[in-house]
């Protein structure tokens, strides 16, 4: 079961992710992410609260948009994961290649100060 | 012990999959974070038959079996499906990450994390049984 949510605050477009992310239902997270850079959102945040499970479907996704948002100049930021989904990007070192912070305050001034 | 779980191959099934591990071994004092792991390594296994299987059209007719034993300071996970070809294992190349983000691919990460969580993993078939059998070796204590 996933729930995806989009709102847009000053410029900055957040998606919620809640429930799990998995070979079933990473093809919503795909699609919402891949209609942020079509619509030329330059500051993106991932809400990740709510985000109980994610495999390596969901990990793909993130990965597979790294150089996108790399060659439009993009801000691409995940804040709020739970100990066990962070574990997850931890395993491969996807933590190092994403931009993770703890709260969406942080995720805030990250995208705000780089652009 | 031995627990064991048959689910119709199709992707609407992990969630049972993933609940019947979690509640399984819920059972036992494990960390939250190394349960989360074992899941994870079980659902990548069996996403990877269910997603095989979806592009086979063979959507209801199949189903998998996991078994799960628990001993003292090992658990095993055996997924087994039946068709009529196995994963080759010794084949198995890992790619590199770098590869994986400049060509922009959103596959090839449940196998790399399947090997770095669990001990041991291998691939057997024998008479269009093809099992995966993957060890983990961590003490077992009844909750």
């Amino acid at each position: 079961m996933i729930n995806i949510t989009k709102e847009s605050e000053k410029n900055i477009h957040i998606i919620k992710v809640e429930g799990d992310v998995d070979a079933a239902s990473s093809i919503y997270l795909d699609k919402a992410i891949s209609e942020a850079l079509s619509l030329g959102q330059k500051r993106v945040l991932i809400d990740c609260n709510q985000l109980e499970y994610i495999s390596s479907a969901g990990l793909g996704v993130f990965m597979s948009y790294i150089q996108d948002f790399e060659n439009s100049d993009s801000r691409f930021v995940l804040f709020g994961l739970s100990d066990r989904v962070a574990g997850v990007f931890e395993i491969l070192g996807l933590d190092q290649l994403l931009t993770i912070v703890k709260t969406k305050e942080e995720a805030l001034i990250r995208v705000s100060n780089e652009i | 012990m031995k627990y064991s779980i048959k689910v119709p191959c199709c992707k609407s099934k992990l969630k049972t999959i993933r609940s019947f591990v979690d509640d399984t071994l819920g059972q036992y004092i494990i960390s939250d974070i190394d349960l989360n792991m074992l899941v994870l390594a079980v659902d990548e296994v069996c996403a990877n038959l269910i997603v095989h299987a979806d592009k086979e059209n063979h959507l209801s007719e199949e189903c998998i079996v996991l078994n799960i034993l628990v001993r003292k300071n090992t658990i095993v996970f055996e997924v087994i499906d039946f068709k009529d070809h196995g994963f080759d294992f010794s084949n198995y190349q890992e790619p590199k990450l770098d590869d994986l983000i400049k060509s922009r691919r959103k596959g090839g990460l449940g196998l790399m994390l399947v090997r770095r969580i669990m001990d041991d993993v291998e691939f057997k078939t024998t008479n269009s049984l093809n099992v995966c059998r993957m060890v983990k070796k961590m003490p077992v204590v009844n909750a």
